[in-house]
Protein backbone atom coordinates (compact mmCIF):
# COMPACT_ATOMS: atom_id res chain seq x y z
CA UNK A 1 0.00 0.00 0.00
CA UNK A 2 1.28 3.40 -1.14
CA UNK A 3 1.82 5.55 2.46
CA UNK A 4 3.63 8.34 3.34
CA UNK A 5 7.27 6.12 3.04
CA UNK A 6 6.73 5.19 -0.63
CA UNK A 7 5.70 9.23 -1.17
CA UNK A 8 8.97 10.59 0.80
CA UNK A 9 10.78 8.12 -1.48
CA UNK A 10 9.65 9.87 -4.52
CA UNK A 11 10.24 12.99 -2.88
CA UNK A 12 13.68 12.14 -2.44
CA UNK A 13 14.13 11.71 -6.07
CA UNK A 14 14.22 15.59 -6.57
CA UNK A 15 16.97 16.31 -4.00
CA UNK A 16 19.02 13.15 -5.16
CA UNK A 17 19.21 14.40 -8.54
CA UNK A 18 20.29 17.70 -7.92
CA UNK A 19 22.86 16.51 -5.60
CA UNK A 20 24.08 13.86 -8.19
CA UNK A 21 24.50 16.72 -11.01
CA UNK A 22 26.48 19.02 -8.48
CA UNK A 23 28.04 15.50 -8.29
CA UNK A 24 29.10 15.32 -12.11
CA UNK A 25 29.81 19.21 -12.46
CA UNK A 26 33.53 18.96 -12.68
CA UNK A 27 33.71 22.87 -12.83
CA UNK A 28 30.82 23.92 -10.70
CA UNK A 29 31.43 26.20 -8.04
CA UNK A 30 31.65 24.58 -4.25
CA UNK A 31 30.54 21.18 -5.95
CA UNK A 32 31.14 19.25 -2.79
CA UNK A 33 29.74 21.14 -0.59
CA UNK A 34 26.24 21.80 -2.65
CA UNK A 35 26.39 17.92 -3.64
CA UNK A 36 26.93 17.33 0.00
CA UNK A 37 23.72 19.28 1.37
CA UNK A 38 21.39 17.95 -1.65
CA UNK A 39 22.28 14.26 -0.66
CA UNK A 40 21.60 14.81 2.82
CA UNK A 41 18.37 16.24 2.41
CA UNK A 42 17.62 13.35 -0.12
CA UNK A 43 18.40 10.45 2.55
CA UNK A 44 16.44 12.18 5.12
CA UNK A 45 13.55 12.16 2.64
CA UNK A 46 13.86 8.74 1.66
CA UNK A 47 15.80 6.81 4.06
CA UNK A 48 14.56 8.93 7.13
CA UNK A 49 12.22 6.42 8.65
CA UNK A 50 14.53 3.70 8.22
CA UNK A 51 16.97 5.30 10.69
CA UNK A 52 17.88 6.31 13.93
CA UNK A 53 16.14 9.29 15.01
CA UNK A 54 20.18 10.72 15.88
CA UNK A 55 21.18 9.96 12.56
CA UNK A 56 18.42 12.33 10.84
CA UNK A 57 19.20 14.63 13.51
CA UNK A 58 22.86 14.70 12.57
CA UNK A 59 22.06 15.16 9.00
CA UNK A 60 19.61 18.15 9.66
CA UNK A 61 22.64 20.02 11.35
CA UNK A 62 24.86 18.99 8.48
CA UNK A 63 22.25 20.96 6.81
CA UNK A 64 21.89 23.59 8.33
CA UNK A 65 26.03 24.13 8.54
CA UNK A 66 26.22 23.99 5.00
CA UNK A 67 23.24 26.31 4.29
CA UNK A 68 25.28 28.13 6.82
CA UNK A 69 28.83 28.50 5.02
CA UNK A 70 26.88 29.53 2.22
CA UNK A 71 25.81 27.57 -0.79
CA UNK A 72 26.19 30.15 -3.22
CA UNK A 73 26.23 27.21 -6.02
CA UNK A 74 27.83 27.95 -9.87
CA UNK A 75 25.33 28.85 -12.48
CA UNK A 76 23.73 26.03 -15.18
CA UNK A 77 23.45 27.10 -18.54
CA UNK A 78 19.80 27.62 -20.06
CA UNK A 79 18.20 28.67 -22.94
CA UNK A 80 18.81 32.16 -23.75
CA UNK A 81 16.21 35.18 -24.29
CA UNK A 82 16.00 34.13 -27.92
CA UNK A 83 15.48 30.83 -27.95
CA UNK A 84 12.87 31.48 -25.05
CA UNK A 85 11.19 34.05 -27.48
CA UNK A 86 11.00 31.40 -30.51
CA UNK A 87 9.82 28.66 -28.24
CA UNK A 88 6.78 30.84 -26.77
CA UNK A 89 5.58 31.81 -30.51
CA UNK A 90 6.46 27.71 -31.40
CA UNK A 91 4.37 26.55 -28.68
CA UNK A 92 2.61 29.16 -28.07
CA UNK A 93 -0.29 28.41 -25.33
CA UNK A 94 0.21 25.00 -25.55
CA UNK A 95 3.08 25.20 -22.79
CA UNK A 96 0.64 26.09 -20.37
CA UNK A 97 -1.11 22.16 -20.53
CA UNK A 98 1.84 20.63 -18.50
CA UNK A 99 1.52 23.12 -16.29
CA UNK A 100 -2.12 22.91 -15.92
CA UNK A 101 -1.79 19.25 -15.74
CA UNK A 102 -0.69 19.09 -12.35
CA UNK A 103 -3.12 20.65 -10.33
CA UNK A 104 -5.68 18.97 -12.70
CA UNK A 105 -4.23 15.35 -11.74
CA UNK A 106 -3.73 16.26 -8.16
CA UNK A 107 -7.55 17.75 -8.26
CA UNK A 108 -8.74 14.53 -10.35
CA UNK A 109 -6.59 12.08 -8.18
CA UNK A 110 -8.02 13.67 -4.55
CA UNK A 111 -11.74 14.16 -5.70
CA UNK A 112 -11.98 10.56 -7.79
CA UNK A 113 -10.24 8.15 -5.12
CA UNK A 114 -11.26 9.59 -2.30
CA UNK A 115 -10.63 6.21 -0.15
CA UNK A 116 -7.50 4.97 -2.61
CA UNK A 117 -9.31 2.29 -3.92
CA UNK A 118 -8.33 1.78 -7.40
CA UNK A 119 -10.51 -1.38 -8.89
CA UNK A 120 -11.57 -2.21 -5.58
CA UNK A 121 -8.14 -2.80 -4.74
CA UNK A 122 -6.84 -0.70 -1.75
CA UNK A 123 -3.99 0.89 -3.30
CA UNK A 124 -3.24 4.14 -1.26
CA UNK A 125 -3.67 4.79 2.22
CA UNK A 126 -6.84 7.03 2.38
CA UNK A 127 -4.94 10.01 4.78
CA UNK A 128 -2.34 10.06 1.94
CA UNK A 129 -4.46 9.90 -1.30
CA UNK A 130 -3.91 14.26 -1.90
CA UNK A 131 -0.08 13.75 -1.73
CA UNK A 132 0.47 10.40 -4.26
CA UNK A 133 -2.23 12.61 -6.63
CA UNK A 134 0.45 15.40 -6.41
CA UNK A 135 3.18 13.29 -6.75
CA UNK A 136 1.42 11.57 -9.85
CA UNK A 137 0.40 15.18 -10.98
CA UNK A 138 3.99 16.17 -10.76
CA UNK A 139 4.92 13.13 -13.08
CA UNK A 140 2.35 13.64 -15.52
CA UNK A 141 3.57 17.71 -16.19
CA UNK A 142 7.12 16.14 -16.20
CA UNK A 143 5.77 13.58 -19.00
CA UNK A 144 4.09 15.84 -21.34
CA UNK A 145 6.90 19.19 -20.88
CA UNK A 146 9.13 16.54 -22.20
CA UNK A 147 6.80 15.29 -24.91
CA UNK A 148 5.64 18.81 -26.01
CA UNK A 149 9.00 20.45 -25.96
CA UNK A 150 11.70 17.31 -26.40
CA UNK A 151 14.81 18.78 -25.01
CA UNK A 152 18.32 17.05 -25.61
CA UNK A 153 19.15 14.65 -23.12
CA UNK A 154 20.15 16.11 -19.47
CA UNK A 155 18.12 18.78 -19.70
CA UNK A 156 15.69 17.66 -16.90
CA UNK A 157 18.28 17.82 -14.37
CA UNK A 158 20.44 20.91 -15.55
CA UNK A 159 16.37 22.56 -15.11
CA UNK A 160 15.90 21.02 -12.07
CA UNK A 161 18.92 22.01 -10.79
CA UNK A 162 18.75 25.33 -11.50
CA UNK A 163 15.80 26.07 -9.98
CA UNK A 164 16.56 23.97 -7.25
CA UNK A 165 19.88 26.07 -6.70
CA UNK A 166 17.44 29.61 -7.38
CA UNK A 167 15.40 28.33 -4.41
CA UNK A 168 18.46 26.97 -2.46
CA UNK A 169 18.08 26.40 1.90
CA UNK A 170 14.51 28.07 2.12
CA UNK A 171 13.43 24.32 0.52
CA UNK A 172 14.16 22.86 3.95
CA UNK A 173 13.02 25.65 6.09
CA UNK A 174 9.46 24.56 6.64
CA UNK A 175 10.51 21.17 7.63
CA UNK A 176 12.83 23.34 10.14
CA UNK A 177 10.43 25.40 11.55
CA UNK A 178 7.95 21.96 12.00
CA UNK A 179 10.90 20.47 13.66
CA UNK A 180 11.28 23.92 16.03
CA UNK A 181 7.31 23.95 16.81
CA UNK A 182 7.73 20.26 17.14
CA UNK A 183 10.58 21.25 20.63
CA UNK A 184 8.50 24.38 21.33
CA UNK A 185 5.49 21.74 22.15
CA UNK A 186 7.02 19.34 24.11
CA UNK A 187 9.08 22.13 25.92
CA UNK A 188 5.58 24.02 26.96
CA UNK A 189 6.25 27.59 24.65
CA UNK A 190 2.61 27.43 24.02
CA UNK A 191 1.28 27.34 28.04
CA UNK A 192 3.68 29.67 29.09
CA UNK A 193 2.84 32.40 26.71
CA UNK A 194 -0.87 31.26 27.36
CA UNK A 195 -1.00 31.72 30.92
CA UNK A 196 1.32 35.34 30.73
CA UNK A 197 -1.60 36.45 28.28
CA UNK A 198 -4.24 35.29 30.84
CA UNK A 199 -2.63 36.62 33.68
CA UNK A 200 -2.14 40.54 32.63
CA UNK A 201 -6.14 41.11 31.56
CA UNK A 202 -9.30 40.57 33.52
CA UNK A 203 -11.35 39.35 30.11
CA UNK A 204 -15.28 39.30 31.56
CA UNK A 205 -16.73 41.42 28.69
CA UNK A 206 -17.17 40.38 25.16
CA UNK A 207 -15.24 43.19 23.61
CA UNK A 208 -12.18 42.69 26.05
CA UNK A 209 -12.17 38.92 25.85
CA UNK A 210 -12.93 38.74 21.53
CA UNK A 211 -9.51 41.49 21.66
CA UNK A 212 -7.50 39.41 23.64
CA UNK A 213 -8.53 36.26 21.90
CA UNK A 214 -7.98 37.48 18.42
CA UNK A 215 -5.26 39.60 19.34
CA UNK A 216 -3.86 36.52 20.86
CA UNK A 217 -4.33 34.23 18.11
CA UNK A 218 -2.41 37.23 15.77
CA UNK A 219 0.73 37.01 17.78
CA UNK A 220 0.80 33.37 18.69
CA UNK A 221 0.53 32.64 14.95
CA UNK A 222 3.25 35.49 14.50
CA UNK A 223 5.67 33.15 17.11
CA UNK A 224 4.88 29.94 16.06
CA UNK A 225 4.46 30.34 12.22
CA UNK A 226 1.64 28.41 12.05
CA UNK A 227 -2.32 28.91 13.01
CA UNK A 228 -3.01 25.24 13.58
CA UNK A 229 -0.13 25.49 16.54
CA UNK A 230 -1.75 28.66 18.17
CA UNK A 231 -5.42 27.46 17.50
CA UNK A 232 -5.38 24.65 20.51
CA UNK A 233 -3.83 27.08 23.18
CA UNK A 234 -6.24 29.84 22.87
CA UNK A 235 -9.05 28.22 22.09
CA UNK A 236 -8.97 25.77 25.40
CA UNK A 237 -7.47 28.90 27.36
CA UNK A 238 -9.47 31.65 26.43
CA UNK A 239 -12.04 31.04 23.83
CA UNK A 240 -14.15 27.74 25.42
CA UNK A 241 -13.97 29.07 29.21
CA UNK A 242 -14.56 32.31 28.56
CA UNK A 243 -15.62 33.52 25.38
CA UNK A 244 -18.55 30.78 24.88
CA UNK A 245 -19.12 29.24 28.35
CA UNK A 246 -19.03 32.44 30.18
CA UNK A 247 -19.95 35.13 28.00
CA UNK A 248 -22.30 33.00 25.97
CA UNK A 249 -20.44 33.37 22.71
CA UNK A 250 -21.40 31.49 19.30
CA UNK A 251 -19.20 28.26 19.38
CA UNK A 252 -18.95 28.34 15.60
CA UNK A 253 -18.15 32.00 15.33
CA UNK A 254 -15.92 32.35 18.45
CA UNK A 255 -13.75 29.43 16.13
CA UNK A 256 -14.04 30.61 12.98
CA UNK A 257 -12.78 33.68 13.73
CA UNK A 258 -10.57 33.15 16.07
CA UNK A 259 -9.02 30.80 13.59
CA UNK A 260 -8.90 33.19 10.53
CA UNK A 261 -7.09 35.81 12.98
CA UNK A 262 -4.47 33.36 13.21
CA UNK A 263 -4.54 33.35 9.37
CA UNK A 264 -4.07 37.26 9.57
CA UNK A 265 -0.70 36.55 11.67
CA UNK A 266 0.09 33.55 9.44
CA UNK A 267 0.50 37.23 6.41
CA UNK A 268 2.94 38.95 9.05
CA UNK A 269 5.46 35.92 9.90
CA UNK A 270 8.90 34.82 8.63
CA UNK A 271 8.06 32.02 10.40
CA UNK A 272 5.36 31.20 7.91
CA UNK A 273 8.50 30.06 5.53
CA UNK A 274 6.03 28.20 3.12
CA UNK A 275 3.77 31.28 2.35
CA UNK A 276 6.55 34.22 3.18
CA UNK A 277 9.78 33.53 2.83
CA UNK A 278 9.62 30.65 0.34
CA UNK A 279 8.29 32.94 -2.13
CA UNK A 280 10.95 35.63 -1.75
CA UNK A 281 13.38 32.68 -3.11
CA UNK A 282 11.13 31.60 -5.53
CA UNK A 283 10.57 35.00 -7.43
CA UNK A 284 14.16 36.08 -6.66
CA UNK A 285 12.97 39.10 -4.78
CA UNK A 286 16.12 41.10 -2.61
CA UNK A 287 14.32 41.84 0.27
CA UNK A 288 13.50 39.10 2.72
CA UNK A 289 10.46 40.78 3.94
CA UNK A 290 8.88 41.90 0.44
CA UNK A 291 6.15 39.85 0.34
CA UNK A 292 4.87 39.95 4.54
CA UNK A 293 5.34 43.79 3.94
CA UNK A 294 3.39 44.12 0.69
CA UNK A 295 0.45 41.94 3.11
CA UNK A 296 0.58 43.64 6.20
CA UNK A 297 -2.24 46.37 4.81
CA UNK A 298 -4.58 43.51 4.39
CA UNK A 299 -3.27 41.40 7.61
CA UNK A 300 -3.95 44.58 9.90
CA UNK A 301 -7.21 45.58 8.40
CA UNK A 302 -8.74 41.45 7.91
CA UNK A 303 -8.05 41.31 11.95
CA UNK A 304 -9.58 44.70 12.86
CA UNK A 305 -12.47 43.12 10.90
CA UNK A 306 -12.73 40.10 12.71
CA UNK A 307 -12.41 41.45 15.86
CA UNK A 308 -15.41 43.89 15.19
CA UNK A 309 -17.49 40.79 13.54
CA UNK A 310 -16.91 38.59 16.62
CA UNK A 311 -17.67 41.42 19.46
CA UNK A 312 -20.53 42.95 17.36
CA UNK A 313 -22.42 39.92 16.14
CA UNK A 314 -21.05 36.56 18.36
CA UNK A 315 -22.98 37.42 21.89
CA UNK A 316 -26.52 37.57 21.23
CA UNK A 317 -28.60 38.88 24.14
CA UNK A 318 -25.46 40.05 26.65
CA UNK A 319 -25.01 43.79 27.60
CA UNK A 320 -22.00 45.11 26.43
CA UNK B 1 9.88 31.48 31.78
CA UNK B 2 13.14 30.58 30.46
CA UNK B 3 11.65 28.10 27.68
CA UNK B 4 10.62 31.78 26.15
CA UNK B 5 14.32 32.41 25.24
CA UNK B 6 13.73 30.33 22.17
CA UNK B 7 10.86 33.01 20.68
CA UNK B 8 13.70 35.63 22.01
CA UNK B 9 16.49 33.89 19.59
CA UNK B 10 14.15 34.14 17.20
CA UNK B 11 12.95 37.43 17.05
CA UNK B 12 16.23 38.69 17.57
CA UNK B 13 17.70 36.76 14.91
CA UNK B 14 15.53 37.15 12.36
CA UNK B 15 15.87 41.01 13.16
CA UNK B 16 19.39 40.73 13.04
CA UNK B 17 19.49 39.01 9.56
CA UNK B 18 21.44 36.02 10.71
CA UNK B 19 21.12 32.85 8.59
CA UNK B 20 17.22 31.55 9.76
CA UNK B 21 18.45 27.96 9.10
CA UNK B 22 20.78 28.53 11.91
CA UNK B 23 18.49 30.92 14.22
CA UNK B 24 15.73 28.41 14.15
CA UNK B 25 18.72 25.36 14.98
CA UNK B 26 19.97 27.52 18.08
CA UNK B 27 16.30 28.61 19.44
CA UNK B 28 15.22 25.07 19.17
CA UNK B 29 18.69 23.75 21.55
CA UNK B 30 17.65 26.92 23.92
CA UNK B 31 13.91 26.35 24.77
CA UNK B 32 14.73 22.45 24.31
CA UNK B 33 17.49 23.51 26.94
CA UNK B 34 15.46 25.49 29.62
CA UNK B 35 13.09 22.55 29.77
CA UNK B 36 15.57 20.09 30.93
CA UNK B 37 16.43 17.98 27.78
CA UNK B 38 19.67 17.00 26.94
CA UNK B 39 21.36 18.24 23.83
CA UNK B 40 21.68 14.68 21.89
CA UNK B 41 17.57 14.15 22.69
CA UNK B 42 17.07 17.41 20.97
CA UNK B 43 19.06 16.56 18.29
CA UNK B 44 17.03 13.35 18.16
CA UNK B 45 13.95 14.99 18.52
CA UNK B 46 15.25 17.58 15.54
CA UNK B 47 15.60 14.70 13.05
CA UNK B 48 11.98 12.62 14.04
CA UNK B 49 9.91 16.49 13.78
CA UNK B 50 11.97 16.77 10.07
CA UNK B 51 11.38 13.58 9.17
CA UNK B 52 7.71 13.45 10.24
CA UNK B 53 7.27 17.03 8.03
CA UNK B 54 8.68 15.52 4.81
CA UNK B 55 5.36 15.64 3.41
CA UNK B 56 6.19 19.43 2.86
CA UNK B 57 8.59 18.53 0.36
CA UNK B 58 6.71 16.78 -1.73
CA UNK B 59 5.51 20.66 -3.57
CA UNK B 60 9.18 20.48 -5.18
CA UNK B 61 8.42 17.55 -7.06
CA UNK B 62 6.98 20.48 -9.87
CA UNK B 63 10.41 22.03 -10.45
CA UNK B 64 11.43 19.83 -13.00
CA UNK B 65 8.67 20.24 -15.31
CA UNK B 66 8.81 24.21 -14.34
CA UNK B 67 12.11 24.22 -15.48
CA UNK B 68 11.27 22.75 -18.66
CA UNK B 69 8.50 24.66 -19.94
CA UNK B 70 10.62 27.55 -18.62
CA UNK B 71 13.16 26.65 -20.63
CA UNK B 72 11.06 26.27 -23.71
CA UNK B 73 9.70 30.05 -23.10
CA UNK B 74 6.71 29.81 -20.91
CA UNK B 75 7.28 33.04 -18.91
CA UNK B 76 7.55 34.45 -22.27
CA UNK B 77 4.35 33.25 -23.83
CA UNK B 78 2.66 33.79 -20.33
CA UNK B 79 3.83 37.77 -20.63
CA UNK B 80 2.96 38.03 -24.56
CA UNK B 81 -0.63 36.53 -24.14
CA UNK B 82 -1.68 39.33 -21.46
CA UNK B 83 -0.06 42.23 -23.94
CA UNK B 84 -2.50 40.81 -26.69
CA UNK B 85 -5.70 41.37 -24.40
CA UNK B 86 -6.51 45.01 -24.34
CA UNK B 87 -7.59 46.70 -20.92
CA UNK B 88 -4.95 43.95 -18.89
CA UNK B 89 -3.57 46.23 -16.40
CA UNK B 90 -1.11 45.07 -13.51
CA UNK B 91 -4.02 45.27 -11.24
CA UNK B 92 -6.94 43.91 -13.11
CA UNK B 93 -4.42 40.73 -13.72
CA UNK B 94 -3.73 40.28 -9.77
CA UNK B 95 -7.61 40.80 -8.91
CA UNK B 96 -8.62 37.94 -11.26
CA UNK B 97 -6.00 35.36 -9.93
CA UNK B 98 -7.53 36.62 -6.64
CA UNK B 99 -10.82 35.64 -7.76
CA UNK B 100 -10.28 32.40 -9.56
CA UNK B 101 -7.85 31.51 -6.29
CA UNK B 102 -10.23 32.32 -3.58
CA UNK B 103 -13.34 30.57 -5.92
CA UNK B 104 -11.15 27.25 -6.26
CA UNK B 105 -10.12 27.25 -2.47
CA UNK B 106 -13.77 27.78 -1.48
CA UNK B 107 -14.88 24.57 -3.49
CA UNK B 108 -12.07 22.92 -1.62
CA UNK B 109 -9.52 23.38 -5.22
CA UNK B 110 -6.60 24.56 -2.95
CA UNK B 111 -4.06 22.57 -5.39
CA UNK B 112 -5.16 25.28 -8.02
CA UNK B 113 -2.22 27.46 -7.35
CA UNK B 114 1.00 27.83 -5.23
CA UNK B 115 4.12 30.43 -5.45
CA UNK B 116 6.76 27.77 -7.90
CA UNK B 117 4.09 26.06 -10.25
CA UNK B 118 1.72 28.91 -10.54
CA UNK B 119 3.08 32.28 -9.43
CA UNK B 120 6.80 32.01 -10.68
CA UNK B 121 5.69 30.19 -14.17
CA UNK B 122 2.58 32.35 -15.39
CA UNK B 123 1.16 34.79 -13.15
CA UNK B 124 4.02 36.94 -12.51
CA UNK B 125 4.99 37.44 -15.59
CA UNK B 126 1.51 38.05 -16.93
CA UNK B 127 1.33 40.77 -14.20
CA UNK B 128 4.78 42.06 -15.61
CA UNK B 129 3.90 41.75 -18.75
CA UNK B 130 0.30 44.08 -18.53
CA UNK B 131 2.68 46.84 -16.54
CA UNK B 132 4.82 46.89 -19.31
CA UNK B 133 2.59 47.31 -21.60
CA UNK B 134 0.52 50.28 -19.96
CA UNK B 135 3.69 51.72 -19.03
CA UNK B 136 5.38 51.05 -22.84
CA UNK B 137 8.65 51.09 -21.34
CA UNK B 138 10.54 48.19 -19.77
CA UNK B 139 9.66 48.43 -15.27
CA UNK B 140 12.65 49.55 -13.27
CA UNK B 141 13.88 46.68 -11.19
CA UNK B 142 11.62 47.96 -8.10
CA UNK B 143 9.12 48.21 -9.91
CA UNK B 144 9.65 44.83 -11.21
CA UNK B 145 10.08 43.46 -7.51
CA UNK B 146 7.17 45.16 -5.90
CA UNK B 147 5.00 43.76 -8.56
CA UNK B 148 5.97 39.84 -7.86
CA UNK B 149 5.75 40.50 -4.28
CA UNK B 150 2.27 41.17 -5.32
CA UNK B 151 1.59 38.25 -7.31
CA UNK B 152 3.04 35.48 -3.78
CA UNK B 153 0.46 37.79 -1.92
CA UNK B 154 -2.48 37.45 -3.83
CA UNK B 155 -1.34 33.52 -3.85
CA UNK B 156 -1.38 33.79 0.04
CA UNK B 157 -4.34 35.65 1.16
CA UNK B 158 -6.83 34.94 -1.60
CA UNK B 159 -6.43 30.88 -0.28
CA UNK B 160 -6.22 31.80 2.96
CA UNK B 161 -9.51 33.73 3.68
CA UNK B 162 -11.26 31.07 0.56
CA UNK B 163 -10.26 27.73 1.95
CA UNK B 164 -12.38 28.03 5.34
CA UNK B 165 -15.61 28.40 3.31
CA UNK B 166 -14.91 24.76 2.19
CA UNK B 167 -16.08 22.65 5.40
CA UNK B 168 -13.78 19.55 4.73
CA UNK B 169 -10.63 21.96 4.65
CA UNK B 170 -7.86 20.81 7.76
CA UNK B 171 -8.70 24.09 9.86
CA UNK B 172 -12.35 23.40 10.07
CA UNK B 173 -11.62 19.75 10.82
CA UNK B 174 -8.89 20.68 13.90
CA UNK B 175 -12.02 23.69 15.27
CA UNK B 176 -14.37 20.93 15.29
CA UNK B 177 -11.82 18.11 17.12
CA UNK B 178 -10.75 21.08 20.04
CA UNK B 179 -14.05 21.72 20.57
CA UNK B 180 -15.26 18.26 20.44
CA UNK B 181 -12.20 17.42 23.65
CA UNK B 182 -14.52 20.16 25.82
CA UNK B 183 -17.40 18.77 25.25
CA UNK B 184 -18.70 21.49 22.54
CA UNK B 185 -20.46 20.13 19.24
CA UNK B 186 -20.95 22.37 16.23
CA UNK B 187 -21.70 21.68 12.59
CA UNK B 188 -19.05 22.31 10.10
CA UNK B 189 -21.27 24.44 8.08
CA UNK B 190 -21.46 26.78 10.77
CA UNK B 191 -17.95 27.34 10.93
CA UNK B 192 -17.91 27.42 7.20
CA UNK B 193 -21.04 30.29 7.26
CA UNK B 194 -18.99 31.96 9.75
CA UNK B 195 -15.71 32.34 7.26
CA UNK B 196 -17.96 33.64 4.61
CA UNK B 197 -18.00 37.30 5.78
CA UNK B 198 -14.19 37.45 6.84
CA UNK B 199 -13.45 36.16 2.56
CA UNK B 200 -15.94 38.66 1.33
CA UNK B 201 -13.66 41.71 3.57
CA UNK B 202 -10.45 39.99 2.23
CA UNK B 203 -12.01 40.21 -1.62
CA UNK B 204 -13.09 43.92 -0.92
CA UNK B 205 -10.20 45.21 1.14
CA UNK B 206 -7.52 43.25 -1.08
CA UNK B 207 -9.28 43.98 -4.67
CA UNK B 208 -9.26 47.97 -3.49
CA UNK B 209 -5.76 47.54 -2.89
CA UNK B 210 -4.93 45.83 -6.17
CA UNK B 211 -6.65 48.15 -8.73
CA UNK B 212 -5.02 51.46 -6.62
CA UNK B 213 -1.92 49.90 -7.57
CA UNK B 214 -2.64 50.93 -11.23
CA UNK B 215 -3.40 54.24 -10.27
CA UNK B 216 -0.27 54.70 -8.53
CA UNK B 217 1.63 53.32 -11.69
CA UNK B 218 -0.46 56.06 -14.34
CA UNK B 219 1.08 58.72 -12.06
Amino acid sequence: MIGLDAIGLAAAALPATVALHHALDRHGARRWRNAAFWAAFATTLGAGPWLPDLANGCLVLAMVALATLGLRPGAVTSSDETTRAAGARRWGARLFLPALALPLVTLGGTLGLPDGRIAGIALIEPKQVTLAALVAGAAVALGLALLLTRPPRGTTPAETRRLADGIGWPMILPQMLAALGGVFALAGVGKVVADGVLGVVAVDTPLVATLVYCLGMALFTIVMGNAFAAFPIMTLGIGVPILIHKLGGDPAAVAALGMLSGFCGTLLTPMAANFNIVPVAALELRDRFAVIRVQAPTAILLLAFNIAALALLAFPGTPR
Amino acid sequence: MLVLSGIVIIVAGFAMRVHPLLVVTVAAFASAAAAGMAPLAVVALIGKAFVDARFLAVAWLALPAIGLLERAGLREQARAMVQRLRGATAGRVLLGYFVLRQAAAALGLTALGGHVPMVRPIVAPMVEGAAERDAEAPLDEDERQRLRAHAAAVDNIALFFGEDVFIAVGSILLIRAILQQEGVTIAPLSVALWAIPTALAALLIHGLRLLRLDRKAAR
